[in-house]
């Protein structure tokens, strides 16, 4: 899975014949250096981690390797003169519309090591994405426009199944339920942070995350990667991942946040496991995750106690016993094209927060023929799951999570009201703490400090700055969310949930329209 | 919480409501005044009214109010009703000539019962009420016969609207000729939705009937909600949907009035947070289960049924509703003006507060099949004011 460690591998046992790398001779990136500007500090050279940055001590002079360059832009944001640009390699293949550079350069790859291509990040491949096609409505004369700065606007937003009605009684006066509700996930903003798991990011980031979590009023997720010694604290802005590797779980784990996920599938991978490189677990990590320093750590895809909806519901109540009924369960998958039916199923099984994660949902580490060729996008999946649990009438025991591709407020709005509870951010939170969207998680190389456990890179990133980073990007997009709702003379979350009537299309065709549910701008 | 917004009121549909608590008769013609006095809330787009106590004769009866445009519809309906239905007195609504008033629909009512009675009804029991089997014979004929519209069908009342300023709905419909106990009426100012007959106010199921100013930003959310529980949303308008959710929440929730209408209005969660219990737990769990059917936008409306009439604003108050008192006679209007055309010396009069329902319930048996939602089922007790959070001793005062 890993190109570069095969590689490695390859050279050190047939070092007799030199051989021909091809995907070495046209770098995708090209470091222009301002010789004017530079003054030879070497501050790039300690900067980069994939060493694209040299000395020759001979001519006492800066060199550069661009094939070793990702992309990253760590030495251009670090030069103290602005001496460097990173480019994209100004180097052309002949003009071809069915053979790109990115087919060519992948079979040079692949020809070189006979590997898996790898990637990071989500589908990256330009299809439609159907938030850009969607318009938001605002009040004009019948219907005032309301002022979240001078008027109470609500994003209170509560998890977890409620019943069709409610039955009270009259005592004292006063009315009292009579009818118990089970746990419910209060938040105060219907942005979570999604499931990145301590190994995958560094423990800084999950700090900053835990952190941000609790001051917003939402939730994090630990992803499949155990929980760090030091975040339990924050347990009540924390959900705990159960996913197919086990890894870090035990019963005080699972008690140890509000909610447990079970993770079937992830959009970015949907039908695989996924894959710690050796490379990332550290001694911190192999405590967390229960396993040796500098092994694998391997997820199968499927669960291996789940070969069926009735499996999982197993799963579901297992876990539910072992909380004493105390947590919410919920179900991750990836959306795929059978995702209403899926869902339902999951509904049915006992969860109490479904979650789908649509086709540009990102990653750490995934073939990139999985990345960008399987499942289907999140717009899609969500207003099909979302129509099918009411036609089945088991909307209300379930909330609706979505997530993969979420990249403003505005999209979010558009989620919600296309039926969403909630939503899940990944790729925002780790942008707002530095990332470049390189795609060289997998590396454990991350000259940004977030994909990383090296001791020293980690330090690039301290907890205080990604907390306040990610705090200060959720509540902004808070505020922007009750902008948007107030325009639409709406002062609370709840009456935009499911609010197709919203949202209008701009350039979709019928199919299209009839499965988001929306109408054509102009109707 | 008081919230004032001021200069922010517009001008929009007028309503008007009155209600006698020992269920005396008022005559058509002061509700008919009341409105009138609020010409200029209308554009002669919509009007109407909705009466209570109006056909004893038939207390016992559903009166199905229907609207058809062609003949061949009135035909269509007839056929459903003939399967569905004992069907014991047709007649035509009777109407006049009125200036201003062209091409009016057709206007017919029909007195009907479910038709599984005696032997039948027995082995019905337990899988429908009878009002259930009237809301899906209704959805049945409004979603299914096109060119008809069943606009009222509750038991001994009625609803009179149509395309026009409400005096001339009121000529057309002859309603000087009615007495009720009950009134309640509107003046259309149409925006989002199209001025057609069928669009006009009061909107009805069963015996609710809604008036309503305003425009609710919240229907597509209100409307997936209710087509849940198997309600068809048909005339394109938003107020349609109020009328759903009074009879889901109340009739079949079996919610008391006062929650239902916390569940149309809640309160902001920053005034839930600083509750007392029990009062925390019962609207943190209104606002969870009840979220969606949340009226979100300026809205005042008035709602009727049998046993009552109910006023109630938006949660920030964004449109106006005036209360006053005189005796035994409740009135609810748009503006002041509205009540002092009918009332000249009323012994209170009031703005009641956003979200806070003002509800006027008869006293206890004073009609045949009275309902009383006040306080729930288990207990019924007539207040004529209650407002929420609950304020007993302002209510003992008032009785």
């Amino acid at each position: 899975m890993n190109p570069q460690k095969e590689e490695s591998k390859k050279a050190s046992t047939k070092t007799k014949r030199k051989k021909i790398q091809f995907s070495k001779f046209y770098p995708d990136f090209f470091i222009e250096r301002d010789w004017d500007k530079c003054i030879k500090c070497k501050i790039c050279i300690r900067e980069c981690t994939y060493e694209a940055h040299g000395w020759d001590s001979k001519r006492e002079t800066l060199t550069e390797d661009h094939a070793k360059c990702v992309g990253c832009h760590r030495c251009e944001a670090m030069c103290p003169t602005g001496a460097l640009t990173i480019r994209k390699n100004p180097s052309d293949f002949r003009e071809h519309d069915t053979w790109k550079p990115w087919f060519i350069k992948n079979v040079y790859k692949q020809a070189d090591t006979g590997g898996v291509l790898l990637a990071a990040t989500g589908c990256a491949v330009p299809f439609r994405n159907y938030w850009d096609h969607l318009v938001l409505d605002a009040c004009q004369v019948t219907n005032p426009p309301i002022d979240p700065l001078r008027e109470p606007m609500e994003l209170r937003t509560y998890l977890g199944p409620k019943p069709d009605k409610l039955e009270v009684v009259l005592e004292d006066d006063k009315f009292h339920l009579k009818t118990k509700l089970g746990p419910l996930i209060k938040l105060e903003v219907p942005i979570m942070f999604a499931a990145m798991s301590y190994g995958a990011i560094s423990l800084h980031v999950h700090q900053g995350l835990a952190r941000a979590a609790k001051e917003l009023g939402t939730l994090y997720n630990t992803g499949e990667g155990g929980l760090h010694a030091s975040l339990y604290q924050y347990g009540s802005n924390t959900i705990v991942q159960c996913a197919s590797g086990r890894f870090g779980l035990h019963v005080d784990y699972l008690n140890a946040g509000v909610a447990i996920e079970i993770k079937i599938g992830q959009g970015a991978k949907p039908g695989i496991g996924g894959h710690l490189p050796g490379e990332k677990v550290t001694e911190e990590i192999s405590k967390t995750r229960m396993i040796p320093v500098g092994s694998d750590a391997i997820s199968p895809a499927p669960h291996h106690d789940i070969y069926s909806i009735e499996d999982l519901r197993g799963l579901i109540y297992a876990l539910k016993e072992a909380t004493e009924y105390k947590k919410l369960v919920f179900v991750k998958i990836a959306a795929v094209h059978n995702a209403p039916a899926i869902a339902s199923g999951i509904v049915r099984a006992g969860a109490d927060v479904v979650v789908l994660d649509g086709l540009r949902g990102g990653t750490g580490a995934a073939p990139t023929m999985f990345r960008d060729y399987v499942g289907i996008p999140i717009e899609l999946a969500l207003a099909a799951v979302d129509e099918r649990l009411r036609q089945e009438g088991i909307r209300n025991q379930a909330s609706l999570v979505v997530s993969g591709g979420i990249r403003c407020s505005a999209d979010v709005v558009k989620a919600i009201a296309l039926g969403a509870d909630a939503v899940y951010i990944g790729t925002p939170a780790l942008i707002a703490v530095g990332c470049t969207m390189c795609g060289r998680c997998f590396t454990g190389k991350c000259p940004w400090g977030i994909a990383t456990n090296n001791p020293e890179l980690i330090k690039r990133l301290d907890p205080e700055t990604a907390f306040e980073k990610i705090y200060n990007l959720v509540h902004g997009w808070a505020h922007e969310i009750q902008e948007l709702l107030g325009a639409m003379g709406l002062n609370s979350i709840e009456s935009l949930r499911g609010n197709r009537d919203k949202l209008r299309a701009v350039g979709l065709n019928e199919v299209e329209l009839k499965i988001l549910g929306v109408k054509h701008a102009g109707e | 919480m008081e919230i004032f917004i001021p200069n922010k009121e517009q001008a929009g549909c007028g309503l008007s409501g009155v209600i006698n608590r020992k269920g005396e008769l008022i005559k058509g013609e002061v509700i008919i005044e009341s409105i009138c006095c609020q010409m200029e809330r209308g554009n002669g787009l919509g009007a109407g009214y909705a009466a209570y106590g109006i056909y004893p004769e038939f207390a016992e009866y559903y009166c199905l109010h229907v609207m058809a445009d062609h003949k061949q519809a009135l035909k269509d309906v007839e056929e459903i009703l003939a399967h569905k239905c004992y069907l014991v007195h047709q007649e035509r609504i009777p109407t006049r000539p009125t200036p201003g008033i062209v091409s009016p629909p057709r206007f017919r009512r029909y007195f009907v019962k479910p038709r599984y009675e005696g032997e039948l009804r027995e082995i019905c029991e337990g899988t429908l009420d009878e009002d259930d089997y009237m809301v899906e014979l209704v959805m049945h004929i409004n979603k299914n016969v096109s060119g008809a519209y069943v606009i009222s069908s509750g038991r001994n009342m009625g609803a009179f609207k149509g395309v026009g300023f409400p005096d001339q709905i009121a000529n057309f419909f002859r309603l000087e000729e009615y007495s009720a106990y009950i009134w309640t009426a509107h003046n259309r100012f149409p925006t989002n939705t199209p001025g057609w007959w069928g669009g006009a106010h009061p909107f009805t199921i069963l015996d609710w009937s809604i008036v309503h100013n305003g425009e609710i930003s919240s229907y597509g959310t209100n409307r997936r909600y209710l087509e849940m529980f198997g309600y068809h949303c048909t005339l394109l308008t938003d107020t349609e949907v109020v009328a759903y959710l009074l009879d889901l929440l109340i009739r079949r929730h079996r919610l008391p009035i006062e929650l239902a209408c916390m569940a149309l209005a809640p309160p902001f969660w920053q005034e839930i947070d600083r509750m007392e219990e029990p009062d925390k737990s019962v609207c943190t769990a209104i606002r969870t289960v009840y979220g969606a059917a949340m009226l979100n936008g300026p809205f005042a409306i008035l709602f009727a049924y049998n046993g009552g009439l109910v006023g109630l604003n938006d949660r920030v108050k964004l449109r106006p509703l005036v209360a006053a008192k005189k005796g035994d006679y409740y009135y609810m209007a748009s503006e002041e003006a509205a009540i002092r055309a009918i009332c000249p010396d009323p012994e209170e009069v009031w703005c009641p507060k956003a979200g806070e329902p003002v509800i006027v319930e008869l006293e206890p048996d004073t009609i045949p099949n009275q309902r009383s939602y006040l306080r729930g089922e288990a207990l019924s007790i007539s207040a004529p004011v209650c407002r929420f959070p609950l304020a007993a001793e302002e209510e003992e005062e008032e009785e």
